[in-house]
């Protein structure tokens, strides 16, 4: 069987299949390096000739000072929108064009600035932390001397000293270690994140004296995989034939590692500089885009074509009324010479883009500015929340993108490993099955020898299993494993460490910490301790474990068969004091049963069925003896295996396919894993909040069936269709027959037979209808996704999905790592392209928190990995509720009304202006003046509008929290869709007329002061612009539903600042300006009453239309937004 | 030490962290805006009733002098061969139109809001800075100089077309014309007169020194220093006309304020009778279509007449009250519903 934990082990293996991802075209190389230790000729080799490498120089940082500016600028200008300024900038430089050159080169040298600021002082801390680690003295063995250097100039080949505590200069091959079993302990705690320490060894036989040591290591080229390393040292010592010694990532020590528990290492130096393992990996993750960033780029191209259409009408407009003689020229407006003599076209063309100018502001450059700061500073709102704050491990959430808040309030599907993450990982030994017959350890606090049969008809010592049988297996528990005896000082607590996380070990009369990958193997070497063997450590090849009375057994490790998730199965080989050579094999059942003696198989399945029903992960135990020729056989084809340099993997796996074969079944294990704090809840809230839940696991299917019933994905009534080799080898019929009849028979049932949706925002499946639960295994999948006929791909997939989109949960068990990542991609191409989230904990679970659109780490026990690949991560999967329900919806609601309101008061901005080309002979006259066009969006409208993305509440998160239903509202991108956005536009353009045409009509008599003097232009523009301003934030006041102090502040504070500026900017003649524009021009519209009297009007025929909306939607009492929300989405129910 | 870690990685627990800050909740709900939109529908519609019958208290005196038709009796003046061209045109009141009067000029389809035309200028210039005087800016072009390339003060298409017909007005009083007196002070903003234009400072006490090596704007017929030979004090850029004309009009449609009758016997208005307003014709304006005419118009608290703003207040006001009958039908009913 299958564990997901052990997974994690396996992981290490499977990494590649992430890291691949990023560096997929370093498979390619094949060619390998040939290193001279200590740069020593080689007798028997061709005459030494020292290869070029690169230097031990970490380069992180970007830029250089010559470089800076012109790459920054280039970079910075790549993006379309900062383009789209530099375009319309250069215009106005160039063209004869109406607002000068600074009010859109002013807001843009802002946002470049700012951003080259930015940039330039995270690569300047680069470029620090560079040189830190490229002038840290190291010490490198030269001729047996000692000498210090500077790590940036070690080269390939040199040895090099470690001491204890610090971090390894470069990728280095471990040639000697102070410790006396030739290992050394390394935590990889900036490389991966994960801070248990591993074991690496010393490549044996290269002697104590390294001066002495002639050889060479033939090794790959560089490449990315942490874990993979596959190389070959050959050893020559005079007078004897030369030795080799294959080398693997045991021995590989990574630059960026730390050295632990360990005095002293030498290490020859591999690989330098920007080859190092770590700074292979240095490449950023790929860039996940939100959905809304699409919408605002759909947006975006809308506005454009507004403007360029604006523009085109202007243009022709402007040559239509032109052509009516007099128009163009009148006497007292003469062209120059130089003008009357430009071809037409080329007037036209200058006409246009001078209008394109004019206009440009309805697509702002604050807006990107404004955006990328909401998602910026609102995604500190995830990280200071103290609901994310887990005591127990002294952490909180951790944001790693800002890119995808409002993703969070979009997820459609949510993607769950079981192992941590529905459950604890938090092993504990429940039971064990010894030969049929079952031992259940009751207490953990009673004897050692507790001993107690709970099940066969009667609990005598007889009806045990023999007393041989019981001590193999036990054995077998102690032996098969890769656990670590923690060495600890005396003031050190004893603690379990598993990948960091400290758990305490039950009190038992004697306590020990053990090391392990995975929490299985800790639980099972616990659980022999309860029942009297022990495991006392590994030391030089040699496994003790103290039994039942006492005395001290001794095992030599001949042979660890790594567990990898293909076999689902690890072994050892080892050699008793008696000489007799057994293997132990430990795995899930499916890949045990099939190995052993089928009429053993019998005693035991029913008790790991019985197990797995109950939700605890189980491992059936195997034993062999080897004979001396058979172990013979396996030693000298495993050792072949790993000094293979090409498919040494594939090589391996055939050989412990051979080797794990003849087996007999002793025993299995079950272990339990509780289900996280409040899981049942979290899903159920989602389900409610309209979220598919798929458990993708590698666990077995009674195992993930049982945890999927206890945290409620299944419930009593669903109906589950299995679709799994268990399915579909029932019939008589082929697997492929038998696959697609029950794909067609589960479509009808879960889709056609279904009652039609009702469209609507939401679909509502937990009706009271039948409600369907979907199973499929990892075999089966790859059966759909990759049939026999690829005519049937398309047809299976789609039938797949269907069914699959019509069940209340999916599980799809003994899922590979990269089945899980197919699995979302599927999904995610699926139609409508819904918003996926994957949540794991493991290593295992990467390539599917990489593959969906929201990332979501647990930083639980199965190391970094996870987290680091993460989005999002959080301590539990609690806070998933919290992250999606109140953080996600208010952050998609909040930047959504951003969205949409800077489109819309950008359109009512420029709009009065667009109307007054008509009454200006289209000479692109503009409205405002300059200082107004700069600072409307800068500094008059967008604190406002800032605040309120980052602060509003529309509905509080309580409620949010607890009606799940709400989310529904918001899904399908429902506030960025069409309909809304068009009627903001609508919105906007009815705004832009009322402003303008009101103050047109009023200028129809432009003596507007009771001293009979007239209004000129600016007055009108300035008129304009104050309705403009009043109107667009108290549209923004009146959406406000959560008025904090700073709401407050920013919005009378903005509107104060506006009358405060307009004094100040009239109220002095400025030594800079050409022209006194609006010198009184403001205070002069104060005196006059009928100005007044117009703006008030103005403003509130504006926002009359949103007030009777906001009426009339909801007509009843308080807190009706919220009554009426949950009793729409109940009716649709 | 661990005490220490544990505060640093612990979020902090304020209100504004965990987004708990103290807020307003307002909801717009059908007990608020129903009333409200009653009460401003209802103060609405006092104000627009208020402006609307102060417009129609003031009085409007609209004559097109432009000279289009035949029987027009400036015609003759609009030809374009015609020079200091006198023409007349006669009105009559029948009742006293209430003083203070305010004489208006008008223009149509005159686009002072060219955007070239509008900053052909020289603010420099104006503002008195005789730096300026020899080398005009190049927005003035093509009136920046003239044909012997001597600097125009002031330069650019805006002072060139400034407005040059002029006006008197008569009252016939027992058969003789008496004038009526016209005040051209205080109809250019206090601001432009005071601070914003600035006269060149005087040379040998005399501002037309001042101007010395500056040719006069082409269309013009005297030079800026003698705008106004009655008055010292209203020549130069500080005339007040061209005060008024420099501020540009927003739309091709406009009246600017010419003069004011304040003074003598009609500082209460125009009694009834007859009147003669005699035009020196000299501002072309057919052959752009344009129309020429002179406003005569008191004013009120929210200045010239218009309707537009008393009959929106009328319209918006009465909007709101239909609203909220509206709103307080449909939310009995609502409100009906949920009772029973």
């Amino acid at each position: 069987m299958v564990n997901d934990s052990q997974f994690e082990v396996a992981s290490r293996n499977e990494r590649h299949f992430t890291l691949s991802f990023q560096c997929g075209g370093d498979e390619k190389r094949v060619d390998s390096r040939t290193i001279y230790i200590g740069h020593r000729p080689c007798p028997g080799t061709e005459a030494y000739i020292p290869t070029k490498f690169c230097d031990n120089r970490i380069v992180s940082s970007k830029y250089t000072v010559w470089n800076f500016l012109p790459k920054n600028l280039f970079e910075q200008f790549r993006r379309i929108a900062n383009f789209y300024f530099l375009i319309i900038f250069l215009v106005q430089v160039i063209v004869d064009t109406p607002t000068s050159p600074v009010t859109s080169g002013l807001p843009l040298f802002f946002v470049i600035t700012v951003t080259a600021i930015k940039q330039g002082y995270e690569d300047w801390l680069r470029h620090k932390a560079d040189y830190e680690v490229n002038k840290y003295q190291v010490i490198v063995l030269e001729d047996g001397r000692s000498v210090k250097k500077e790590s940036e100039k070690i080269k390939v080949g040199d040895v090099v000293e470690v001491v204890e505590d610090e971090t390894f200069p470069c990728d280095l091959i471990l040639l000697q270690s102070t410790r006396e079993d030739d290992t050394c302990f390394v935590t990889t705690a900036s490389l991966d994140g994960e801070s248990n320490h591993k074991t690496h060894y010393t490549v044996p036989d290269t002697g104590r004296e390294l001066q002495d040591l002639n050889a060479t290591i033939e090794c790959e080229q560089p490449q990315p995989d942490l874990y993979k390393f596959v190389g070959r040292m050959h050893i020559y010592k005079p007078e004897q034939e030369p030795g080799v010694r294959s080398l693997g990532p045991e021995n590989l020590l990574l630059k960026g590692a730390t050295l632990k528990n360990t005095k002293k290492i030498y290490g020859v130096a591999v690989y330098t500089g920007m080859e190092t393992k770590m700074a292979l990996n240095y490449q950023g993750k790929s860039q996940k885009r939100s959905a809304v960033e699409k919408s605002i780029n759909g947006f975006l191209l809308v506005y454009l074509s507004i403007l360029i259409s604006k523009a085109v009408v202007c243009t022709t407009l402007k040559y239509v009324w032109q052509s009516k003689e007099g128009q163009d020229e009148p006497w007292y407006n003469q062209k120059t010479q130089k003008e009357k003599d430009t071809y037409m076209y080329l007037k036209m063309f200058t006409d246009f883009l001078s209008f394109m100018v004019l206009f440009n502001f309805i697509i702002p450059v604050s807006m990107y500015v404004t955006v990328e700061m909401q998602k910026f500073l609102g995604s500190f709102f995830i990280t200071w929340d103290k609901d994310f704050f887990d005591p127990e491990i002294q952490e909180g959430a951790l944001v790693n993108t800002s890119d995808l808040n409002e993703e969070l309030g979009q997820v459609e599907y949510v993607f769950t490993d079981k192992t941590g993450t529905l459950t604890q990982n938090n092993m504990e030994f429940i039971e064990c099955c010894i030969d049929g017959f079952q031992y259940r350890h009751k207490d953990a606090t009673s004897e050692v020898d507790g001993f107690t049969v709970t099940d066969g008809p009667a609990d005598k010592l007889h009806q045990k299993a023999g007393l041989e049988k019981e001590e193999l297996f036990l054995r077998a528990m102690c032996l098969c494993h890769t656990v670590q005896v923690k060495e600890s000082g005396p003031e050190e607590t004893l603690l379990d460490q598993v990948d960091g996380i400290d758990a305490r070990l039950p009190q038992l009369e004697e306590e020990r910490g053990f090391i392990a990958s995975s929490p299985d193997e800790v639980a099972l070497v616990k659980g022999a301790m309860r029942y009297g063997f022990t495991f006392l450590g590994l030391e030089s090849k040699c496994m003790k474990i103290r039994n039942r009375q006492n005395d001290i057994e001794e095992y030599e490790l001949l042979h660890v068969l790594n567990f990898d998730p293909v076999r689902r199965r690890m072994s050892v080989i080892v050699r008793t004091k008696s000489g007799e050579t057994l293997l132990f094999c430990k795995g899930a059942d499916s890949s045990i049963f099939p190995r052993v003696k089928p009429e053993e198989v019998d005693r035991i399945r029913r008790h790991v069925e019985r197990n797995a029903t109950e939700g605890y992960r189980t491992l059936c135990v195997a034993y062999k003896q080897l004979s001396a020729e058979e172990y013979a056989a396996a030693d000298s084809g495993l050792k072949t295996a790993r000094l293979a340099l090409q498919d040494r993997e594939e090589k391996l796996m055939a050989m412990y396919n051979l080797v794990e074969t003849d087996m007999s079944l002793i025993g299995a294990t079950a272990v339990e894993d509780r289900l996280q704090e409040e899981a049942a809840e979290t899903m159920e809230a989602l389900q409610g909040a309209g979220m598919k839940i798929w458990v993708l696991t590698g666990d077995k299917m009674e195992t993930a069936k049982s945890t999927c019933y206890a945290c409620r994905l299944f419930q009593r009534g669903t109906e589950l269709l299995e679709l799994t080799v268990r399915t579909l080898e029932d019939g008589r019929s082929k697997r492929e027959d038998r696959l697609i009849e029950l794909l067609r028979d589960y479509h009808r049932r879960a889709v056609q037979d279904a009652p039609p949706f009702k469209e609507g925002v939401t679909r509502s499946w937990s009706s009271a209808n039948q409600e369907y639960g979907f199973i499929i295994d990892g075999a089966t999948l790859s059966l759909v996704m990759n049939p026999a006929r690829d005519a049937d791909a398309s047809l299976y997939r789609s039938l797949f999905l269907q069914i699959c989109q019509n069940c209340a949960a999916v599980l799809c068990c003994r899922m590979a790592p990269l089945q899980k990542a197919q699995i979302v991609k599927m999904v995610k191409n699926s139609k409508g392209s819904p918003i996926t989230l994957s949540i794991g904990d493991g290593a295992n679970d990467v390539s599917m928190i990489l593959e969906a659109h929201v990332g979501i780490g647990i930083k639980g026990k199965e190391g970094r990995q996870a987290v680091r690949n993460s989005d999002y991560a959080f301590p539990k999967l609690k806070h998933l509720k919290k992250l999606l329900l109140a953080h996600g919806h208010l952050y998609y609601v909040r930047i959504a009304h951003l969205v949409q309101y800077f489109f819309y008061k950008n359109l009512c901005f420029i709009l009065p202006q667009f109307l007054y080309q008509f009454f200006c002979g289209y000479s692109q006259q503009p409205l405002y003046d300059a200082a107004y066009l700069t600072m409307y969006n800068i500094c008059f409208t967008s604190m406002p509008i800032l605040a309120f993305s980052l602060l509003e509440q529309h509905i509080a998160m309580e409620i949010l929290l607890d009606n799940a239903a709400l989310y529904r509202v918001i899904a399908k991108n429902a506030m960025l869709r069409w309909r809304p956005f068009l009627y903001w536009t609508v919105l906007g353009i009815f705004q832009g007329l009322m402003f303008f045409f009101g103050v047109r009509f009023l200028f129809s008599n432009p003596a507007l002061q009771d001293n009979g003097q007239v209004f000129g232009n600016w007055s009108f523009g300035t008129i304009v612009f104050t309705v403009l301003v009043f109107t667009v934030t108290l549209k923004l006041a009146m959406d406000t539903r959560h008025w904090t102090w700073i709401n407050h502040f920013v919005i009378w504070g903005s509107l104060a600042f506006y009358v405060f500026f307009s004094f100040f900017w009239g109220g002095i003649i400025w030594p800079f300006l050409k022209q006194q524009r609006l010198y009184f021009v403001f205070a002069n519209m104060l005196s006059s009453v009928s100005a007044w009297l117009v703006i008030i009007i103005l403003i509130l025929l504006s926002l009359l239309p949103e007030i009777l909306l906001a009426v009339l939607r909801k007509p009843r009492g308080p807190h009706s937004r919220q009554v009426t929300f949950i009793a729409l989405v109940k009716r649709e129910d | 030490m661990k005490k220490e870690e544990e505060g640093s990685e612990r979020p902090d627990n304020t209100a504004f962290t965990q987004q708990r800050l103290p807020a307003w909740q307002p909801i717009l709900s059908a007990g608020i805006v129903i009333p409200g939109f009653l009460l401003i529908g209802l103060a609405f519609i006092g104000i627009g009733i208020a402006l609307f019958l102060t417009s129609q208290t003031i009085q409007v005196l609209e004559r097109d002098y432009t000279g289009y038709e035949q029987t027009s009796p400036c015609f003759t003046c609009s030809s374009p061969s015609a020079k200091n061209c006198t023409c007349e045109i006669t009105f009559s009141l029948d009742k006293i139109f209430t003083g203070p009067v305010f004489f208006y000029y008008g223009l149509t389809n005159y686009y002072q809001s060219f955007r070239k035309y509008g900053v052909s200028k020289d603010d420099n210039q104006l503002f008195g800075d005789t730096t300026y005087f020899k080398n005009p800016q190049d927005s003035c072009f093509p009136y920046q100089r003239d044909s012997n390339s001597r600097p125009i003060v002031p330069c650019g298409a805006l002072p060139n077309s400034m407005f040059n017909d002029t006006f008197e007005l008569f009252h016939e009083v027992n058969k003789t014309k008496k004038r009526v007196p016209l005040d051209g002070k205080g109809i250019a903003w206090w601001t432009d007169y005071n601070i914003k234009y600035r006269n060149p400072s005087f040379v040998n006490g005399s501002l037309a020194n001042a101007f010395e090596g500056t040719e006069k704007p082409i269309n013009w017929p005297t030079s800026a220093y003698e705008l106004d030979p009655t008055d010292p004090n209203n020549n130069g850029f500080l005339n007040q006309d061209f005060l008024v004309w420099m501020r540009r009009a927003a739309l091709p449609q406009f009246r600017k304020l010419y003069r004011r009758i304040t003074e003598g016997d009609y500082a209460a208005g125009l009694p009834a009778g007859d009147y003669f307003l005699t035009i020196h014709y000299n501002y072309p304006v057919l052959n752009f279509d344009g129309r020429k005419m002179v406003v005569f118009s008191n004013v009120s608290w929210m200045g010239g007449k218009n309707d537009f703003l008393g009959i929106a207040y009328l319209v918006v006001g009465s909007l709101c009250v239909v609203m909220s009958v509206v709103m307080l039908i449909v939310y009995a009913k609502y409100k009906f519903k949920e009772d029973s």
